[in-house]
């Protein structure tokens, strides 16, 4: 098959996808987003003798428009957009989760200072306040006081970015120091692992350390039915451990997989292309 | 001196001859050894190396 990759950096996860496609003989069309028009009539020419479409934009903004470019195409696109809709906003995903019945973090929203701050006493603290947008644990802030909240909502609504005014505001889950990063392709597990950190940020970004976790019954229902709340495709599904059970607080949908990849023995790029390899095998069927 | 694995290429902004993987695929980015800098792989042969762009607000997973 003939994979596009739509991209504008190689990162360790895209460079080991893209060994593995070659070694298997398929083609690649790598496609450098940054580098062509999307009309709303006519797909650029490098998509015309690709299979699958790959998106691997490390910017949202960029995933979102171009996986909604292939899908208006007819280009077959993992990630599909709606799934990347659902998972680039945390008030869309946290929505998804939560109507599906899925345990998340109780989470307020809120469009004022004076509203987010009532949001934030009535959660107590500690409290966690994110970005709507955003990876890698930045931007996150764990709300110890009164004073602390007060700041960091001034700064957010004087400094940031509009999308910083919308103020996502979430329970503080007193997890064990670690959280666990499920990869699975349409809520089946390829691999998981535990990472851990004694900081409250556990994220493999932030230099958490990691481990192998194998899910048990209810952390693969959990994947499954997560997974399902998003869309499906290949995603990063993010739980953390309470005394009532899994939480399940976050889908990533253009999951980075080379940490993981690191500790367990499975090997995730090969799960990967397998999987694109139904994919495409799914579209020339239908 | 550069091994097998590893050809040598310019480091954008210190002019230094650094090491990167001979296997490096434009749209790559490497860590300058010298700079520390992200470096973007924009063309294979010769290996040329560019800044890359600074991390953006929306960038992640």
């Amino acid at each position: 098959m003939n994979v596009g990759i739509l991209y504008s950096r190689i990162r360790r996860d895209e460079k080991l996808l893209l060994n593995e496609l070659r070694e298997r003989d398929h083609e690649i069309t790598k496609i450098d987003v940054r580098k062509h028009q999307f009309n709303v009539h006519d797909p650029p020419a490098v998509f015309d003798d690709v299979d699958v479409v790959l998106d691997r934009c490390l910017s949202t903004s960029r995933s979102l428009y171009v996986t909604r470019f292939c899908e208006a195409y007819g280009i077959p696109v993992v990630n599909g957009p709606e799934t990347a809709e659902t998972c680039a906003d945390k008030v869309k995903n946290s929505l998804a989760l939560a109507s599906a019945g899925v345990p998340t973090p109780n989470t307020d929203v809120a469009f004022t200072t004076e509203a987010a701050l009532e949001s934030i006493e009535n959660f107590g603290y500690p409290c966690v306040l994110k970005p709507v947008m955003g990876s890698w644990g930045r931007l996150m802030a764990k709300l110890e006081s009164r004073s602390a909240a007060e700041a960091i909502l001034e700064h957010k609504e004087t400094l940031g970015h509009y999308e910083h005014k919308v103020f996502y505001i979430q329970e503080f889950v007193a997890k064990p120091d670690r959280d666990i990063r499920v990869v699975a392709v349409d809520g089946e597990p390829i691999a998981a692992m535990a990472r851990a950190s004694e900081h409250w940020l556990t994220n493999a970004a932030k230099g958490a350390e990691t481990q192998v976790f194998e899910p048990d019954e209810e952390a693969l229902e959990l994947v499954e039915r997560a997974s399902d709340a998003v869309g499906g495709g290949l995603l990063g599904i993010d739980l953390m451990e309470t005394e009532e059970g899994y939480t399940v607080h976050e889908v990533n949908h253009t999951v980075e997989f080379k940490a993981l990849n690191e500790v367990v023995d499975v090997d995730v790029p090969a799960a990967v292309a397998d999987w694109l390899e139904t994919q495409a095998a799914a579209e020339v069927t239908a | 001196m550069a091994n097998d694995s590893t050809i040598t290429a310019e480091d954008p902004l210190t002019g230094d001859e650094i090491e990167v993987p001979a296997d490096v695929e434009v749209g790559e980015i490497i860590d300058s050894p010298v700079s520390g800098a992200e470096l973007e792989v924009v063309s294979t042969d010769p290996v040329e190396l560019e800044e890359a762009p600074e991390l953006e607000e929306d960038w992640g997973e």
